[in-house]
């Protein structure tokens, strides 16, 4: 038996109207996963796949098109954007942001910025009490108190992204979104950075969803780690479950062009043949992969796949040729036809 | 006794030192850098932000900032020092003989002019083509870089074109010639991981059919890792170590090769594994102790900040620029 | 607050520039607050012997047509002039950036209109305007002022729009909405500050242009009435006597003119420079 999870996203959706025409971008399409309390998922997928859409969607700093969200069994997804700011639930998911420069105000100290939301959100008024909150979100990130008095400018890039980090968590939110911490950072920086996070997880039992192109990261922080491919969910499972024995064959291809440290841990490359397909009003019964997939059956350009259960633990993956009855006879790859560009000239498929 | 000819380097950076006239005083972005690249090699150079990699590559190309100032060193290229040479010399060498790519592929295209009179401004300047045979060959070079459906991708602007697509006509453009050295900054940074080892194995493709050079600068660790034949590893404007690559990572000398390492995400690896490193990047204004690691490094003794920063050969190719190397 | 001014003095030290104009303002300011006092003689007291006397040690800058001392006029007109300019290049910016502001955040109908009110003013010679305004409501100084804010609206309109678009994305307004501030308070207290530092350097332009819209009014007539002392109008009575002579009555009202308007367009920078935190060291 199962306690009711801390955010359950159902077929979400958002579509961005093209302006001047009746089409539609499909940024996120029937969307589904649950994260339960205490947990840390991981998002991947590369630019375009929707993971930003997703943020903006969970963090409701957007609304969604279709589909439901729920957080801790409330609808907040009815809740429209604009007012969402005078819910209780605002304060319980907030975000981290990707570049620290960009999502500090210029104006505000390092104190100011983190006040703020306990100010908005938490109503505390009487300076004393603000200054020990301020002091103790900026305590637990491992900012020294004298740089509270600083603009952004006059802190490096790691001092930056600890402000957006003690910001988020000063009202003490359940569920925190973390939109590629630490991408804009150096990488011994992030280092630290990862280390703040995990160690306020465990202190504050906070919920994370970390959103990621670097798999290596999302390895280090998640327990669960869902794979995206233009608006969709395309596998889901364990983060080492999906790692060792992918079962999409974009996430294979996504983990073998990850470079390794180690000549061990380098795996052979599984090519990409052209371009990803336009999220302008795809087909609903075709594979979004298709064309650019290694593998291929008629099935795939006939029915969208969906997800289904490929192993114990949980795992998932959205791919026709886990259906035993036609993993054995799947299409030799010169019979794909193809899509919008021309073949590859160099013989590398697969 | 004669030196054989293969022995000779391709590229000879030695000593070259870079100071930036800013308002805050004087930015000495380089010290005594040196490296060397052979011919047809993969040499990377790999740091953090301000380690100076980029600066290096702008020097020896000579399209450095204004306020910029080369206060000594020398780049020899092919017999010629391109640091003392004119620019007139050096224009014949940009593009034909030495070329580079650059991080952002958008910005680094002109945005008003299609891709391909781009690639043709290159063909005429040096390969002295007619026009007719220009534009045979610039389709050609849209292709090897493989670029689906050159003709449709020669009259596009560089907006119409995806970050991929626009790195892959950049790569064109520098190997129009068959350059003997191709620098590659930062080239696939802001790109997607799968596009990024799709652009690599081009550069690579293309190096090993030409006996080309490259010099890979960027902040991956593990990129270089897989790409390069040797390393070059770069601190707040100095060279701390450099090795064949397989010896760098298996036995880093210098500790901040080994804290970078200790620090870069690796499959299989937990958390816990992933080390810090300590203070930050030293001001590069005012002065500066002989070591610029001095101030985080664990092995720090008095005997650090005596000058001059010493350069020791550890085995053959291998150079570390420190006292207590491990 | 202790810290802006400590900015301040860091600002006005830094650049000779800016060090020189703030000393220029500084005089201005004494001429305007003390000048009714300190000035030789009464500026409206006519002197039927002593007309058009060149500058001698009895009246440093000469006297005018009716005998009136050209250097009391001068120090008194120095208020008068400095509060239109002020008060006019105020409410235009207060008027001009809400609405450019607003226009540029919210976008749809707001913006709509507010750019066709822009592109109306705008497709009119602005002096042009602010002639026919004060002619059609009368030359009064309260007048001259609404017709000078009017004219300068547009653009401060489409900067505020312009630097709001900019900012509109950024990541510090999605955590101002993520810390449960709703779209107007983003607006205010968010986005419209940190468009402030560019408007800086136009306000200080358009102080300098506002005294000189002021003064070619008046010099036109339609301006401020005589006897009022105002330099566009000392400049415009001596304008009939420059020919025959008696180049004093228009040049020193001229000369202040012109200093003032240096002052302001030299403090453009230094105002951006104290209101912006990124200057700060």
């Amino acid at each position: 038996m199962s306690a009711t999870p801390l955010l359950d996203v159902r077929s979400l959706s958002k579509r961005f109207p093209v302006r001047g025409t009746p089409r539609a971008v499909h940024a996120v399409d029937d969307v589904s996963f649950t994260i339960a309390s205490g947990e840390c998922v991981g998002l991947v997928g590369e630019s375009g796949c929707g993971k930003s859409t997703i943020v903006r969607l969970v963090t409701r700093l957007l609304d969604p098109t279709g589909g439901r969200i729920f957080f801790a069994g409330e609808d907040v997804g009815s809740i429209p954007a604009a007012r969402f700011a005078a819910t209780a639930a605002r304060a319980a998911i907030q975000m981290v942001f990707q570049d620290p420069a960009d999502s500090l105000n210029p104006r505000f100290t390092a104190f100011d910025t983190i006040a703020e939301p306990l100010k908005r959100l938490a109503r505390i008024t009487a300076r004393a009490e603000l200054d020990t909150r301020v002091r103790a979100a900026a305590d637990l990130v491992g900012l020294p108190a004298e740089l509270l008095r600083r603009f952004p400018h006059q802190l490096s890039g790691g001092q930056q992204q600890r402000v957006g980090i003690a910001r988020a968590i000063a009202v003490r939110p359940r569920l925190l979104v973390l939109d590629e911490p630490t991408s804009a950072l150096d990488v011994s920086v992030q280092a630290v950075i990862l280390h703040v996070l995990a160690d306020l997880r465990q202190r504050l039992g906070m919920t994370y969803l970390f959103v990621s192109h670097d798999l290596n990261l999302v390895r280090l922080l998640s327990d669960r780690v869902l794979v995206m491919y233009l608006g969709r969910i395309v596998e889901a499972g364990p983060v080492d479950t999906v790692f060792d024995r992918p079962g999409h064959p974009y996430t294979r291809a996504l983990i073998s062009a990850i470079p390794a440290l180690d000549p061990g841990a380098r795996r052979p490359r599984v090519r990409l043949a052209g371009e990803p397909g336009s999220p302008i009003d795809p087909s609903p019964t075709v594979c979004r992969f298709f064309g650019r997939c290694p593998d291929g059956h008629d099935r795939c350009e006939r029915e969208m796949p969906v997800l289904r259960t490929t192993g114990g633990d949980g795992h998932q993956a959205a791919c026709h040729l886990l259906d035993s009855a036609i993993a054995s006879s799947p299409t030799p790859s010169s019979q794909r036809p193809e899509r919008e560009s021309l073949p590859v000239p160099r013989g590398g498929t697969s | 006794m004669t030196v054989p000819a293969a022995a000779v380097p391709l590229l000879s950076v030695e000593d070259l030192s870079v100071e930036f006239q800013t308002r805050d005083g004087v930015v000495r972005a380089l010290e005594d850098v040196a490296f060397t690249v052979a011919r047809g090699e993969t040499v990377g150079l790999v740091g953090e932000s301000g380690s100076g990699k980029s600066v290096s590559a702008l020097a020896i190309l000579g399209i450095l900032h204004p306020a910029a100032r080369i206060t000594s060193g020398r780049a020899v290229f092919g017999g010629l020092d391109l640091i003392a040479a004119s620019e007139t010399q050096r224009e014949e060498y940009r593009g034909r003989e030495l070329s580079m790519i650059f991080q952002n592929p958008r910005t680094a295209l002109n945005p008003i002019r299609t891709v391909g009179r781009q690639i043709e401004d290159v063909l005429v300047r040096h390969a002295n083509l007619g026009r007719a045979r220009v534009r045979a060959r610039a389709l050609e070079l849209l292709a090897q870089v493989q670029i689906a459906d050159p003709a449709r991708a020669w009259g596009a602007y560089p907006f119409e074109l995806s970050g991929g697509m626009c790195q892959r006509v950049m790569i064109a453009l520098a190997v129009a010639c068959s350059p003997a050295l191709l620098i590659a900054d930062e080239p696939t940074t802001g790109l997607d991981v799968t596009t990024q080892a799709a652009i690599l194995e081009l550069i690579e493709d293309l190096a090993r059919r030409s006996q080309m050079a490259t010099v890979l600068i960027t902040h991956d660790l593990a990129l270089v890792g897989e790409r390069c034949d040797r390393i070059v590893v770069m601190h707040a404007g100095h060279v701390v170590e450099t090795a064949p690559t397989l010896e760098l990572f298996r036995a880093p000398r210098h500790p901040y090769t080994a804290r970078l390492i200790a620090s870069t995400p690796r499959a299989g690896a937990r958390l816990a594994d992933l080390a810090p490193i300590p203070g930050g990047v030293p001001d590069l204004r005012g002065v500066l102790p002989p070591c610029r690691y001095r101030l985080r490094c664990e092995r720090a003794a008095p005997a650090c900040d005596e000058p001059p920063l010493p350069r020791q050969q550890i085995a053959r190719g291998h150079l570390v620029a420190c006292r207590f190397p491990s | 607050m202790i810290a802006l001014l400590r900015h301040g003095r860091y600002v006005v030290g830094e650049n000779p520039v800016t060090g020189a104009a703030f000393a220029l303002l500084l005089v201005l300011l004494f001429f305007a607050l003390f000048g009714v006092w300190i000035a030789p003689y009464d500026p409206l007291a006519t002197d039927a012997a002593q007309t058009l006397q060149p500058p001698s040690r009895a009246h440093w800058f000469g006297t005018d047509q009716v005998g009136r001392d050209v250097l009391s006029r001068m120090i008194v007109a120095t208020r008068l002039d400095l509060v239109i300019a002020v008060s006019a290049v105020a409410l235009s910016f207060v008027l001009g950036s809400a609405a450019g502001a607003c226009a540029g955040f919210f976008g749809g109908w707001t913006e709509r209109l507010v750019s066709r009110l822009t592109d109306t003013i705008m497709a009119f010679p602005l002096f042009v305007l602010a002639m026919a305004i004060v002619a059609a409501l009368g030359n009064t100084v309260a007048n001259i002022v609404y017709a000078t804010a009017i004219i300068n609206l547009p653009f401060y309109a489409r900067m505020a729009r312009a630097e709001t678009n900019v900012r509109r994305d950024a990541g510090f307004v999605e955590a101002a909405r993520l810390a449960g501030n709703g779209p107007g308070r983003v607006l205010a207290f968010h986005v419209f500050p940190n468009c402030l530092p560019p408007m800086m350097v136009q306000v200080s332009l358009n102080l300098g242009w506002a005294i000189l819209n002021a003064a070619a009014l008046s010099f036109i007539g339609l301006g401020v009435r005589p006897p009022t002392p105002e330099w566009g109008i000392m400049v415009a009575d001596g304008a009939a006597f420059m020919v025959s002579g008696e180049w004093w009555v228009s040049l020193f009202p001229g000369l202040a003119l012109m200093l003032a308007v240096f002052c302001f367009n030299l403090l453009g920078d230094g105002l951006r420079d104290l209101i912006d935190p990124r200057r700060r060291t």
